[in-house]
């Protein structure tokens, strides 16, 4: 309160602040552009990322309906190269990211009893730039040359020298989308440590504020580097210096190592925020305590430290010295030790607990396996000598997509479901979302496995036409990634549906389940926490 | 926008070939080389221990599900902390690690040893080709995609190595250590043989080094597998392995065929010579981005029909031609065609598509403007 109190008598006056405290929203469309509401904030998250899904997901269709059969039959090679391109950025800077964001907005404040973000005026700035850096980046497949083509990792020179015009709307989007993120992990990481409720120390915060707090330092720690890597592009590329280009003494090879000392970090900041979700959810539905919660959070730290140690695992055939092959192989075999551990701790919180399987514990259940394969698979890609074989193929697709739609995606939806009778005071329709999630879960395995064995056979990945003896898994991949796709409008459904009607959900929503954010009404109030909980 | 069209009557050709050919491949090929082979067993050593690692969590999990569920009158249990338990868990898959990376760390060694190779090949990625000189042998040519682009767009049925056929195979011996030096002339690609295991990133600028020792004469089909543009996908590379005696003749034969070319350039040529031959050219070299009809991919690929190169003063489209155009996708053709080419891919572009300058390109006329841009650069 005192907090509130001091910043609003900056600029208002105590009359004005008083009543917006007692009367909620603001009215129309005012109230979504100038809210510092963390809940407000966390909807506008989550529908941008909706969005971004949607959009991206049409990208990856478009993709799979020309891969469907070999020839060329409905994009020219260049085109297919844009939508590689973008719907792998606009799957993880638009989606996942923002969704993960938007799910701590909402969720961090109720869970450790603060009223608010921390700084809620930059909370509102690092969404409503979101919105720019993607119209910028989705307008460049409407310019001259067309959209960026070059790949989401964007690997120079065919990024600099050899890119389209448009790649310096794609630095200046980066950028964008590097400051929203960067303005999005302060803000968690001051609210986290600071405005937790009287008695909510360290060792218990909920798996999903540990969690989020780690990537937030990720997010800290990696987005500059990435801003960096894409300013030395646009150096390259407008103002003749030659960090990149072989030509005039630069190195190719630095731009891949700057880039994944980035993008391997960043793969975390996509994963441990879930990883949290589902230490949430599976202790719920299995109405008993998280077993090993403190291993869980130094398996949680292990993972985000190794992470800054095994980017060159994704450069393996680029020539490295063999010193440092081994030393990236030995480090990147390191990370099965704290994941298994995480998995292990989930079956163990399953083991004699009771059971249920509602809609969020159904595609927690489904996170854990299909994750675990995708960490089989990220295994096997750790031994570099195997690498040789397994770079740059459909395996590689199939290995991150598993942790990502299964993995990232899932677990964002468990987290709706679970989360969303919290948001919106109503009740699940648990038979639209067990629906979802079969269809989901086929589908995610139908489009995704075959990919293994396309890649195993010799199939490199981001090309639009390929030999007749990878056609027939191809045909099924695709027919899956319908199937997938399409069944997403279900959760479109069932999810407005929700806002708009259905039966009162209680306060406590899940019979087991545990935490702050289930002692304050459903729909939680537009204010909670004003005056701080009492924890013991 | 024109880069979404719909070619409807493509369907019905390409399904029929496919149903007749199912192969349904589920796994890598152990190879022919002992590297290969040693990777494919590393493969199917951790695949397995991945396998048993699945079977025993999934089981527990499963277990758990079917009996320590809430409709069956399951209680919970209260524990949730075990030290001992989390240092085992911790342990045994560590273990597990230490034993895997031992054979991991004495492949890659072996891998990495290239030293007393009996042959030293380098290899140069280009958009959308690779070129493959024998050292201290002076032979050295460029390896094309050799499916025509008519069963690329569904107008042909496709043959069965569709996207895998070139039009030079890289020939080498058997029983011989080979050393690969690998480097790119624009962005970076990388050369990948599947049955020989070797995946090298081809980088301009830098040379990497790959060896592989060739058990089995045979053909051996692989592709660029480092995004390299708009036809990253169509730059196959095929090997072909003969015994070290076949190996030499094809050596000798294929030196040959170098001095004839040669040979050929020093004797007159009429148009329509020029322009049959142009016309092979133009489609196996020119035509991915210039396309069939002359008409390019504006704005990244210019037309050439009627462009104030292609009808305009000759010496600058000779000029073009032997030299590229820096910053764009045009390459110099100097090396990658001979003169008897050039000279003919040159008078096919004066001549094609309306083009009617009349104009013929003597291949003497394309090795003086060789010559004396050597000669300058001295």
């Amino acid at each position: 309160m005192a907090i509130l109190d001091t910043t609003g008598g900056l600029d208002t006056t105590a009359g004005e602040l008083h009543e917006e405290h007692h009367h909620g929203p603001a009215k129309g469309i005012g109230r979504w552009l100038f809210t510092t509401n963390h809940k407000d904030i966390g909807s506008l998250y989550l529908w941008f990322s909706l969005l971004m899904f949607l959009t991206g997901g049409v990208m990856a269709l478009l993709i799979r309906a020309e891969l469907f059969q070999p020839g060329l039959q409905l994009v020219e090679p260049g085109f297919f190269n844009q939508m590689t391109t973008m719907h792998g950025l606009i799957m993880v800077f638009g989606a996942v990211m923002p969704a993960f964001v938007g799910l701590a907005n909402w969720m961090i404040p109720m869970m450790i009893g603060a009223p608010d973000m921390a700084l809620p005026r930059m909370n509102n700035w690092s969404f409503w730039i979101l919105p720019f850096a993607f119209a910028m980046l989705v307008s460049t497949l409407f310019m001259d040359g067309g959209a960026p083509n070059f790949g989401w990792t964007f690997y120079a020179p065919l990024s600099t020298t050899y890119a389209p015009p448009s790649v310096t709307y794609f630095i200046f989007a980066i950028h964008i989308m590097g400051a929203s993120s960067i303005m999005g992990a302060i803000n968690i990481i001051a609210t986290i440590l600071n405005m937790r409720a009287p008695g909510m120390t360290m060792m218990k915060l909920p798996l999903f504020v540990w969690s989020w707090l780690i990537t937030a330092f990720l997010l800290i720690a990696v987005m500059p580097v990435l801003a960096g890597v894409v300013t030395m592009m646009l150096m390259d590329i407008h103002f003749g210096t030659s960090f990149f280009n072989a030509a005039g003494g630069g190195d190719p090879v630095l731009f891949q190592h700057v880039f994944w000392f980035f993008g391997h970090p960043e793969v975390y900041i996509m994963i441990l925020p879930a990883f949290g979700i589902i230490s949430q959810i599976i202790p719920t539905f299995s109405r008993k305590k998280l077993f090993g919660y403190a291993s869980m959070v130094y398996a949680t730290a292990s993972i985000a430290i190794l992470s800054f140690l095994v980017w060159a695992h994704h450069m393996f055939t680029v020539g490295l010295p063999l010193v440092g092959e081994l030393f990236f192989m030995f480090a990147t075999m390191l990370i099965a030790v704290p994941t298994g551990v995480k998995v292990f701790n989930w079956v163990a919180t399953m083991f004699r607990g009771s059971l249920t399987f509602e809609t969020p514990m159904l595609f927690a259940i489904a996170f854990v396996v299909l994750f675990t394969i995708g960490g089989f698979s990220g295994l096997m890609l750790a031994i570099a000598p195997v690498d040789f074989q397994y770079h740059d193929t459909y395996f590689v697709v199939a290995h991150f997509h598993y942790v990502l739609v299964p993995g990232a995606i899932f677990s964002i939806m468990a987290a709706v479901y679970f989360w969303l009778p919290k948001w919106t005071g109503h009740q699940l329709n648990e038979t639209l979302g067990k629906l979802h999630f079969w269809l989901s879960f086929i589908g995610v395995n139908i489009t995704f496995f075959p990919m293994h064995f396309i890649g195993l056979a010799g199939m490199p990945r981001r090309i639009p036409d390929y030999a007749l003896q990878f056609a027939d898994f191809n045909m099924v991949a695709s027919i899956g990634a319908f199937i997938f796709g399409f069944s997403q409008l279900l959760f479109v459904w069932n999810v407005i549906q929700n806002v708009r009607s259905g039966e009162k959900a209680s306060a406590q929503v899940w019979e087991g389940a545990e935490g702050l954010e289930w002692t304050v009404d459903s729909p939680a109030p537009y204010h909670t926490f004003s005056t701080p909980p009492k924890v013991d | 926008m024109g880069m979404i069209r719909i070619i409807s009557r493509s369907f019905p050709l390409t399904l029929l070939p496919l149903t007749a050919r199912a192969e349904w491949t589920v796994n890598l090929s152990p190879g022919v080389t002992e590297i290969s082979r040693s990777i494919y067993d590393l493969h199917m050593t951790i695949f397995w221990i991945c396998v048993a690692i699945g079977c025993v969590v999934f089981g527990i999990m499963f277990w758990s599900i079917f009996h320590h569920r809430k409709s069956r009158g399951a209680k919970a249990h209260h524990f949730h902390e075990h030290t001992l338990v989390e240092v085992i868990w911790t342990l045994i898959p560590l273990g597990i690690l230490v034993a895997m990376a031992v054979p991991a760390t004495a492949t890659l060694v072996k891998m990495y040893d290239p030293k007393d190779a009996g042959l030293d090949v380098q290899v140069t990625g280009y958009q959308w080709k690779w070129r493959y000189q024998y050292l201290d042998q002076d032979l050295d040519f460029f390896s094309n995609l050799a499916t025509p682009q008519e069963q690329v767009t569904n107008d042909q049925a496709k043959s069965e190595n569709y996207l895998l056929e070139v039009d030079r195979h890289l020939v080498l011996p058997t029983d011989t250590k080979i050393r690969f030096l690998l480097t790119a002339n624009d962005v970076i690609h990388s050369w990948w043989v599947p049955a020989l295991a070797v995946k090298k990133d081809a980088i301009p600028g830098f040379i990497n080094e790959a060896w592989a020792q060739i058990d089995e004469p045979g053909i051996y089909r692989g592709q660029c597998a480092e995004l390299c543009g708009k036809d990253h996908g169509f730059m196959p590379i095929v090997v072909e392995a003969v015994s070290p005696e076949e190996f030499q003749q094809w050596l000798v034969a294929a030196k040959a065929e170098k001095a004839a070319a040669a040979e050929a350039a020093n004797r007159s040529w009429t148009l329509d010579e020029l322009m049959q031959r142009g016309e092979q050219v133009y489609l196996g070299t020119c035509a991915a981005c210039h396309q069939a009809n002359g008409e390019g991919l504006p704005p990244a690929f210019p037309a050439l029909k009627n462009s104030p190169i292609a009808v305009g003063d000759v010496g600058a489209h000779i000029d073009i031609v032997l030299n590229g155009k820096t910053g764009t996708a045009m390459q110099a053709f100097r090396d990658q065609l001979d003169p008897v080419e050039l000279a003919a891919v040159i008078t096919y572009e004066r001549n094609a598509w309306g083009n009617s300058t009349g104009e013929a390109v003597s291949p003497t006329q394309i090795a003086d403007r060789i010559g004396a841009a050597q000669g300058e650069g001295n």
